[in-house]
């Protein structure tokens, strides 16, 4: 379905900015530290996954999409629109789910934290309650929809992040290792959600195997796109590196 | 306090939440203005069957909220049979207990969500003075929500810290709890980004 849709828009157009998360010439230092130099890159695929080692500069790109990190130089532009000065509409556009699902949650029970970006949005009150149900249902939280956020087990922890991002609806979602905290069962619920996703999706990740299928693998090194490719390509060579 | 809400269809359940708060205020200041041992155990008697028998809370819900001020309760009754007398004592143990129960009666059959409305609106009249209501509302729901989360981590930590042999080391806890609360609060800040919470006070129509 995903390759569908890819042949698709690629078969109806040409590919324009417009459609493309684009970064040019990226630099971002925290201070004295330099940790992307020179990143270049066009993303237009469905399915990006992003490798590397610990402080390659893995996090710092993810936010780089939605603009929760303005790169100290160069330019990132989310369907042609620029990071650095149309924040608020890039965000709308690019939802972002994060390592730790206790992080992301804000409010106290599940369906309340759900409809959170659909208040700050001023979606009506009788909208948010079908979508908020909607989205329950899909993640299979809807049997916890007055439940304390903090009784639930960490992957639905993270599902309830997700759901929380993607009641939103946006075009794009970024994920942070969002299995890492995870055991094996839940990572693999979690890969079946994103993998089911209708939106374009960047996932960060030290879970190799769920690349398999992805479009196109980054793989960061010291700050720097060292390799980049289908994941056939890139995750033997990522392998093979660390020794 | 948090994880107490029990949703429910009872009369008490779907009663406003001003109303309800509203209540409790009128509670609070009638028990002390009236310090009648009679209109205490009345009020004692109402708070209860409106929470067991109307609102059909388990009695362990309410139990949960006294234990913690059991001991209070207890020194307070003391105090007054060496000070006072004991009547005077009961009128005052059985006020704050009565006080304690209707406050959970009220909290497990309300929303956040609503508590928070009711906050909000509370606070309307000071947006001429800048406050912001709906920012207020969302620190008290983000209060709610990251209490049982940092103690969580306290507990955690603290567990960490006995596997490897230490023993009520307090200020041993608080280093390593901050550290964590601190990162905690940097992802936080970044999420309520991400979710828009930013969006909200450019949507409030501004006053002149
Ligand atoms: N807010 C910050 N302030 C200062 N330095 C930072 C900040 N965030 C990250 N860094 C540093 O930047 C470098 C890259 O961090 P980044 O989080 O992007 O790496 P990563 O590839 O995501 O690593 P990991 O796999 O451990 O998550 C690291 O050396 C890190 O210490
Ligand atoms: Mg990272």
């Amino acid at each position: 379905m995903r390759w569908g849709r890819r042949g698709a828009t690629a078969a109806a157009a040409p590919p324009l900015p417009r459609t493309a998360v684009e970064l040019r010439d990226v630099t971002h230092a925290y201070g004295e530290r330099t940790v992307l130099a020179g990143v270049s890159l066009t993303l237009t695929e469905a399915r990006i996954g992003v490798i590397g080692a610990n402080g390659s500069g893995k996090s710092t790109f993810a936010r780089l999409l939605n603009g929760l990190v303005v790169p100290t130089a160069g330019t990132v532009l989310v369907d042609g629109l620029d990071t650095r000065t149309q924040v608020r509409e890039v965000r709308r556009r690019v939802g972002f789910v994060f390592q730790d699902p206790d992080a992301q949650i804000v409010h106290p029970t599940v369906a309340e934290d759900v409809a959170f970006g659909l208040t700050n949005q001023g979606v009506p009150a009788d909208e948010i309650a079908r979508r908020v149900d909607e989205v329950l249902v899909q993640y299979g939280l809807d049997g916890h929809r007055d439940h304390p956020a903090h009784l639930l087990s960490g992957g639905q922890k993270q599902l309830l992040a997700i759901a929380g991002v993607l009641v939103m609806e946006p075009q794009r979602v970024v994920f942070d290792e969002p299995t890492t905290l995870l055991d094996l069962g839940n990572t693999r619920r979690v890969a079946r959600v994103v993998d089911g996703l209708e939106q374009d999706v960047v996932v960060v990740t030290h879970h190799l195997d769920l690349l398999a299928a992805f479009d196109r693998v980054l793989v960061f090194e010291d700050g720097r796109v060292a390799a980049d490719g289908t994941p056939a390509e890139t995750v033997p060579w990522y392998v093979a590196r660390c020794g | 306090m948090l994880s107490l809400y029990r949703p429910g269809t009872s009369l008490v359940h779907r009663a406003r939440a001003g109303l309800k708060l509203a209540a409790l205020a009128a509670l609070g200041t009638g028990l002390f203005a009236v310090a009648r041992i009679e209109v205490v155990v009345a009020a004692l008697i109402g708070v209860l069957a409106a929470g067991l028998l109307v609102a059909r809370l388990p009695a362990g819900v309410l139990w949960a909220q006294v234990r913690p001020v059991w001991l209070l309760l207890t020194g307070l009754f003391v105090f007054h049979l060496l000070l006072t007398d004991p009547l005077t004592g009961a009128v005052a143990v059985l006020r704050l207990l009565t006080l304690v129960l209707a406050a959970a009666v009220v909290t497990a059959t309300t929303r956040v969500t609503a508590l928070v409305a009711v906050v909000e609106w509370l606070l309307r009249p000071l947006e001429v003075v800048g406050v912001r209501p709906a920012r207020v509302g969302l620190m008290v729901a983000m209060t709610l929500r990251f209490i049982p989360v940092v103690a969580e981590r306290a507990a955690r930590i603290r567990e960490a810290q006995a596997a490897r042999g230490a023993s009520g080391m307090r200020l041993g806890l608080l280093v390593p709890l901050l550290i964590q609360v601190l990162q905690l609060a940097a992802t936080l800040g970044e999420a309520l980004d991400a979710r828009g919470a930013d969006d909200v006070p450019a949507r409030r129509p501004r006053r002149a």
